[in-house]
């Protein structure tokens, strides 16, 4: 008997802290259940660089630099359904905080005045993104199917949405595994 | 005896809500009787000590086809009230996500994360993302207190603290300025600062918020995340069950 096709799902993580990633190996010894339904394409796992065609994108993060938008884009493309994975990607989370204070004011902290800096210089070379002066969830910059909240969301949130994913249901969450913390 | 109690019980007005029958009291509000009878209707800016303020919108419920403010439209015999609705609380959604989207509400790192009554009604209406368009705002944090911390980031203009300051403790610390969206809480002394008010850690203005913009300085995360009053039960569970939280 042939094999069923498998669901091909590729995940990044944009201006995120890998904490979505990490949660998502939480899932343990269900990866290998997982495998028997699904392969990676671009993930941090597999060191695809790029996304191809694929069923799911996860997207941890949000948008903080023009790379992102790229990133982003690729995904969107490629992916039939997209998913933003935590609370970076659903409100642009932890590097959000720097929204309140302006671009330059940051560069010059991180860069001239931070501890132990002397002659300080703000990186500018070309090969670098350019970064926005504010970070954005991600469904602010392109069509997103699914949120998935929580900093990070559990490891059983994770399993309950790609397990109703996988099994064509529409996901929901236990009210303990709703958080946004 | 019995047969005297259940007639004065049918002599009580009534009205109708979901379908069940409550019975309130002359100048009771909507909210008033459910509250009383155990029944949830979401809330944010109403807080049963206080006097109605009708501005979150929250607990909107259509009376006769019609929506409005349950906490401050008083509840009148036969009227067909609907609460526990699709629409109703899809409605609710939006606007629980616009008072996301308006401040800057960021829980991962709120010391109020868990027992934020903003949180808990997104986690009540299933609210899986803001989904408008963040605003960001700039908004301004006053540390001047030595045992208060005012951070307007989170504030949502519900003028609890406003009622409490003038209604309980008769201090007239707080208030709200501006028009629109331009809306922000300010402070009754001449330097606008927090610490230049009679406003004392103990005050009821300080104990009523139910997000994270006033928060008592050193005591920050004395209980755990995960162990937190929402973060096991819903806030309807809580507000109908053993307090109002």
């Amino acid at each position: 008997m042939a094999e069923a096709k498998k669901v091909r799902i590729a995940t990044c993580s944009l201006a995120g802290c890998f904490g979505c990633h990490m949660s998502f190996l939480d899932i343990d010894e269900k990866l290998f259940d997982l495998l028997a339904w699904v392969e990676f394409d671009r993930t941090p796992l597999t060191d695809i660089k790029h996304c191809g065609p694929c069923d799911v994108g996860l997207i941890e993060g949000g948008v903080c630099n023009a790379e992102n938008v790229h990133v982003l884009k690729e995904f969107r493309k490629n992916c039939k359904v997209l998913v933003a994975v935590g609370a970076c990607a659903v409100t642009g989370g932890i590097p959000a905080m720097r929204n309140s204070v302006e671009l330059r004011a940051c560069f010059d902290e991180v860069y001239h005045y931070g501890v132990g800096l002397k002659n300080g210089m703000i990186p500018n070379d070309p090969e670098l993104p350019l970064p926005f002066d504010k970070v954005h969830p991600i469904y602010e910059v392109v069509k997103v199917d699914y949120c998935l909240p929580g900093c990070p969301p559990p490891a059983s949130a994770i399993w309950q949405f790609l397990t109703d994913l996988l099994a064509g249901r529409e996901p929901k969450l236990a009210y303990e595994s709703l958080h946004y913390d | 005896m019995r047969r005297i109690w259940a007639l004065s019980m049918s002599l009580k007005p009534s009205f109708s809500l979901d379908g069940q029958t409550l019975a309130f009291l002359s100048g009771q509000t909507i909210m008033d009787a459910a509250l009383a009878a155990g029944v949830y209707i979401p809330h944010l800016c109403h807080h049963p000590e206080f006097k109605p303020h009708g501005s979150c919108k929250l607990c909107t419920v259509k009376v006769n086809g019609r929506n409005v403010a349950s906490c401050t439209m008083p509840a009148a015999e036969g009227m067909v009230v609907l609460n526990d609705t699709p629409e109703l609380n899809e409605a609710r959604r939006a606007l629980t996500q616009m008072l996301f989207v308006e401040g800057n509400h960021f829980c991962p790192f709120c010391e109020k994360s868990g027992n934020c009554q903003l949180q808990a009604l997104g986690y009540f209406l299933e609210m899986l993302s803001p989904h408008y368009n963040h605003f960001y705002p700039q908004r301004e944090v006053d540390g001047s207190h030595p045992e208060v911390l005012l951070d307007r980031n989170r504030c949502i203009m519900c003028e609890l603290c406003v009622r409490a300051s003038q209604d309980v403790d008769g201090k007239n610390v707080f208030a709200l300025g501006g028009r629109g969206v331009h809306t922000h809480l300010i402070v009754n002394a001449p330097s606008g600062k927090l610490g230049d008010t009679d406003l004392a850690v103990s005050d009821r203005a300080v104990q009523v918020c139910p997000v994270g913009a006033i928060l008592k300085k050193r005591h920050g995360f004395e209980v755990p995340i995960g162990q937190r009053l929402y973060d096991h039960k819903t806030i309807k569970d809580v507000q109908t069950g053993d307090g109002h939280g």
